[in-house]
Formats: structure tokens, sequence, C-alpha cells
């Protein structure tokens, strides 16, 4: 039997762990650094891809309370994402320096695209851009954990039920947490809407936040509105699948599944300089007014990102 | 202060038993007195020592005159169960756990209200009373309340019966109080839903669904249980090891093969199951595979001052080796197919 191991409660400041796992006997003489020379590399990777397998197959890999495996994020989900992310959006980042290297902070962003793609390039942006390799944990809606396979891949990739104590208890632990507070009203929103924010939920993040001392930063993402242009909704169809809405887009449901392929935009990913909680005392995410005031005072700031992001990009396509 | 006269009920399992073990190892307590409907196995009787076993049906008002004419001080409520003990080869209906659950607390509550000798009274409960559901947030402290709170099985019986305590300690507030919410138990000895499941040869779980399983080492559920009895710490205390494991994990990890069942299916393979004795099969317990519960056991950290010794995994492998479940699927195969192929392939580099 694998050997028992202790899973923390709570993932030291965050840093990445996801290569953290200790690997075999067998292999650790294989993937030894002092062989690096010797080795080729296609032989390490070989290596990895096989202790890999073994770790899945005799569930030797830490999972934490949420349900996170960092294992399986980095090893299969992120690089079956990556191509999406570098060659299909091209994605730029801009101001990822302004995410702390370690601690707890709250990025709050634009929602957008008919399906949630902007969150997952995000999460990508921070992982592969930022210095620390920071993992982002994503707060999804009721309908993402009660949806099969779906659910638990989301589980599995980091992210957790947007609701207050789960948001305070990710930012208490001093992970890096992703909200979209516009929900399926700035996801499912028409074309013509496009880089409209909507209304951002009950302010509830900034209590969040407010409540954990830890910052806010605000990020602006464009491009996503224009992968799938929702020019319609079939809400006969939603309603019979129990989802907010049926999408129409040029290509869908004309196509079929081909219908489902992102149309290539070029995205921008920018983060905007953190908003700091720790100035207010202590209780004072229980002054309604205050927390909506800062929640304004966010929305404001990605809309006014958003307006100079679309000023500077000449072609929805081309960038 | 240490009590004088302990009352355990659930003698003859698991929990009540190893408790009513230790419980008669302290000198410092004067009597035990253990009571269940059936008597104990000869080995667990054998090991009780001094503690005196007593038959007695909880749903009959006998267990009063127990209590009083024994003065007890303490009484351990150990004998609610989702699974209770087969009585001579016949396993119990639900209807029949149902009542031995919600009827015998009502009426060992009743006997305590009256006695004017018990001061302090210990609930093994269960972290099933927090229900499993997709909306609920990843973690459970005392206070949260179930988003759905279970509709049937010893989920709802252990809401039920934790109301009756709640009243209980409302009318005599001079009873201390300690409701003690557990995690699933593992171990190599005890026996649950949970550990018959994983012991299928092929695991059937539901497509697309994995919950976050938290465990709690059969040794730490009577350590806790122990502490309660002697230290009396009155309030709601969460019980569970650190760390989770997901069903998927777990099954890899006992060797067994997982057998995904599309979610229409699972109600008629459940029941097949059921029939052919193989599972207790209730949907609540499906509920929990797909979605899992973790408890927050800050508060058994800091209130009641009792860290568990086993994490959740380290319990989990516990009950795998104890169990000597033969692996369908060999680490030692994978192992082995890891350094072929790598052999082979060093050849070429």
């Amino acid at each position: 039997m694998p050997q028992a191991r202790v899973i923390p409660l709570h993932r030291p400041g965050g840093a990445a762990t996801g290569s953290g796992l200790p690997a075999g006997p067998s292999t650790a003489a294989a993937v030894d650094e002092g062989h690096d020379q010797v080795e080729p590399q296609w032989y390490r990777e070989l290596a990895g891809l096989l202790a890999f397998a073994r770790r899945r197959c005799s569930g030797d890999y830490g999972v934490d309370e949420f349900g996170y495996d960092p294992d399986l994020t980095d090893h299969v989900l992120l690089p079956l994402l990556r191509p999406l992310y570098r060659t299909w959006f091209r994605v730029e980042t801009v101001g990822i320096h302004h995410l702390p290297l370690d601690g707890g902070a709250l990025v709050v962003a634009n929602h957008s695209g008919t399906l949630p793609l902007d969150a997952v390039m995000t999460a990508i942006a921070v992982r592969d851009e930022h210095p620390a390799g920071r993992h982002l944990r994503m707060l999804g809606a009721d309908l993402v954990f009660r949806t099969p396979l779906l659910g638990s891949l989301a589980r599995k990739s980091g992210q957790t039920l947007a609701c207050v104590p789960d948001a305070e208890r990710l930012l208490a632990s001093g992970e890096l947490v992703g909200v979209w507070p516009e929900g399926f009203k700035g996801l499912g929103k028409r074309y013509r809407d496009r880089y409209k924010l909507q209304r951002f939920g009950r302010g509830g993040f900034v209590a969040a936040a407010l409540r954990t001392q830890t910052m806010i930063i605000p990020c602006s993402i464009v491009g996503a509105e224009e992968i799938y242009p929702m020019i319609g909704d079939i809400t006969p169809m939603a309603r019979l699948l129990r989802t907010p809405y049926f999408p129409v887009t040029p290509l869908f449901p004309l196509l079929g599944p081909l219908g489902m392929i992102p149309l290539p935009s070029k995205w921008y990913i920018e983060f905007g300089k953190p908003v700091r909680t720790d100035c207010y005392q202590r209780g004072s995410a229980d002054d309604p007014m205050l927390v909506f005031n800062l929640t304004d005072q966010i929305r404001e700031t990605i809309q006014q990102t958003l307006h100079r992001l679309l000023i500077q990009r000449r072609n929805p396509f081309l960038g | 202060m240490s009590p004088s006269v302990v009352l355990v009920t659930g003698a003859s399992r698991f929990v009540g038993g190893q408790l009513a073990v230790r419980l008669a190892a302290d000198p410092e307590i004067d009597r035990v007195l253990a009571v269940d409907t059936v008597p104990p196995a000869p080995e667990l009787m054998r090991r009780m020592g001094r503690a005196e076993f007593g038959r007695a049906d909880l749903r009959n008002p006998l267990i009063a005159k127990v209590i009083s004419t024994a003065k007890v001080d303490t009484v351990v409520h150990a004998s609610t169960s989702a699974n209770p003990p087969d009585a001579g080869g016949y396993r119990s209906g639900r209807s029949t756990i149902k009542e031995m659950n919600v009827i015998g607390t009502m009426q060992l509550l009743a006997a305590c209200q009256k006695s004017t000798t018990v001061t302090r009274l210990i609930m093994k409960s269960t972290g099933a009373v927090y229900g499993a559901s997709p909306l609920d947030q990843a973690m459970f402290t005392e206070l949260d309340e179930p988003h759905a709170i279970p509709a049937s099985g010893y989920a709802k019986d252990a809401v039920e019966v934790e109301g009756y305590i709640r009243g209980f300690a409302r009318r005599r507030d001079d009873v201390d109080v300690t409701v003690l919410r557990f995690a699933n138990l593992i171990g190599p000895r005890v026996d649950t839903v949970l550990t018959r499941y994983l012991s299928l040869p092929v695991v059937p779980t539901v497509l697309g669904y994995d919950g976050r399983l938290q465990l709690l080492h059969e040794q730490d559920a009577l350590a806790v249980l122990e502490r309660a009895t002697q230290a009396g710490i009155p309030g709601v205390f969460n019980v569970g090891g650190d760390g989770v494991l997901l069903v998927s994990q777990a099954i890899r990890r006992l060797g067994r093969i997982p057998l995904p069942i599309p979610g229409p299916a699972v109600d008629a393979v459940g029941r097949l199951l059921h029939s052919a004795a193989l599972i207790d099969y209730a949907p609540e317990q499906t509920r929990f595979l797909n979605f899992g519960r973790v408890l927050d056991t800050t508060r058994l950290h800091t209130e009641f001052g009792y860290l568990p010794r086993w994490t959740t995994s380290q319990a989990f492998d516990d009950f795998a080796r104890g169990a000597a479940l033969r692996p369908r699927v060999d680490p030692r195969w994978i192992a082995t197919a890891e350094r072929g192929v790598l052999s082979l392939a060093g050849r070429f580099r």
C-alpha cells in the first residue's frame, strides 16, 4: 500500500503544489537532477508520465477539503486547455504583477461568452504568467456542481460553490480566489450588449474580502464576448434542459457540434491595481453602504478598463 | 470531575462495546453499566471485564429503572446506528432500525429527565445531519443548517434524535449535554455501511460524481467519546480526521474496480444489490457518495481539546491493511509495469 500522507488542512501560502507530490522510488532515480545530462528529454517526460499514471491508478495523490486535485489539474486539465490559451485565443496578459506572490486575494472579473471559457483562461493566465505560478481557486455557480461530470471536474480543478463561507475559508487560508459576480446575467447576455457590465450580484464577494482583510483585484477580460456571439435564446429548450438559456449563435445550433467551436477572437486579460480592504476596521463588512460603494468602485474600474482596451483593439480577431 | 456510574447504550456493537472496555479500565469510574438488546459477542464480553452487561431494550421503560437503581450519573448514548446488529441472522428492517434509533432515544431521554442523579449526557451523533447536496458549502461548522434536510434513512433519524436531545437540554439545563457529530467511521475492526460498500470486489459508483469523504478512525472516535465521558465538555462538536479522499481515490487505493453507473439506472442497480444482500442501499447514501461531506473540526481542536491521531487518508490506509482485502488491481503490478516500460525505453535512449 502507498504510505499514508498528511494532507495539510490549509495549504501554506497557496504556493505551487503541482509537482509537490512525492514520486515513488522507481521514478525518483529516473528523474534525478544529477542525471539531467544523461537522460534525454523524451525519456524524462516518459518517466514523468508513467509516474503520473501510477499515482492515478493507486490513488496516491492529495485532494483538499474543497475537492481540489492539483496533480490532475496540472498534468491533465491545464495541458489540454493550454493550446486554446496560446494559439486559439492568443491571450495577452497585462498587470500580472498586481497579484500578490502569496497570501489571500480576490480577483473580480467580468463574465461573458455564453460558456465560461473566460474563467478557464484567467486561471491559465494566473498559473502560467504569474512568477509564483499560483493556482486560481474559482467560485462557480450552483448549476455547475449540480451537473454530472462537470461538477466533479470543477471541484477537481479547484472550483467551489460561490457562497460566502467558502469564499471566506479560501481567502482566510491564503488562496487566490477568482469570482465572476455577474454570473449568468453576464455570461448569457446578447451580443449587442457586449462589454456592458451587468449587476454585480449582491456584493457578497466584497463582504468576504472585507471580513478576511484581503485585497480585491479588478480583472478585465476582452475577447470573450466574441467567441460565441449570442444573438438569440430558445427559452423552451432552456426550460427543458434546466439551463438559464439556450444560446443561438451564428453557427449554433445551425452547424450542430461544429457550431460549438469558439470563434478565434484575440484576448486581453488585464489585472488592475489592487483595492486594499485592510484599511477598514473590523466589522465594516456589516456596513451595507460601504459594501455597495466598494462594489460600485470595482465595477466602475473594470468597465473603464474594458472601454480603454476596446479602443486600443482594432479588430476583435486580429487584435 | 470524573463520573462514578456510567451507562453505555449499544454495548454489543463496536462503538458502545469498545467504549465500555475502555471505561472499565479506568479506575476512577466506580461502575460501568453496558446495555443493549442483544448480548455482546463472548470475546467482547470477556474484554469488558468489570463492566456489567444488562440486556435492555431502550424502547422499553425498563431503562428508567436501571438508571434510578444504579444511580447513574453519566449516560453515553452510543446505540443509534444506520445498521443495527443482525439479531439471530435476521436482518432488521428499516422500520425496526428507525424505532430503535428514535423511540429508543426518546425513552432514554425520558428516563434521564426523571432521574435526579444524571448530570452528564453524551450523544454519539453523525455528520449525516448536515445532509449532502451540491448546494452545500465545502465544510460544515457546528452552526450550519443543512440545505436539504435528509428526507429518509439514518440521516433523518439522526436529525430527529438531535431534536429530542435539544429539547432535553432545554428542559434539564443542569445536565451537561455533549453531542458528537462523527464523520464516517473507518478502521480495521469497525463494520459500517461504508466499509461494506468499499469491500465489494467491483464498486458501483454514479457516473459523473465523485464525493469527498472525510473519515474518522475508530480509535479516535472511541478516544473522543472517552474524553467526553471523563471530562464532560458540553456542546456540539464535529469529529473527523483532517483532509479528504475522493470516492474514486478511495476505490483505487484499495485496488478495487469502480463501476460507474449512469444516473437513471442507479436506483435499479442499488435495489438489485440490496436485495442480493450485498449492500445496504438507500438514496441518501448515493447522495453522500455523489457530493460528500466535510466537517470543520476547529471546535474539536480548540474547545474540546482533541486532535485526531489519524488523518482521513491514514485512517483509510489502516482500514485497507486491517481489512486484508485482496486488491483486484495490485499496486505492485502497476509499479512493475512502470519499471518494465522505463527499462525498455531506456534501451533506446
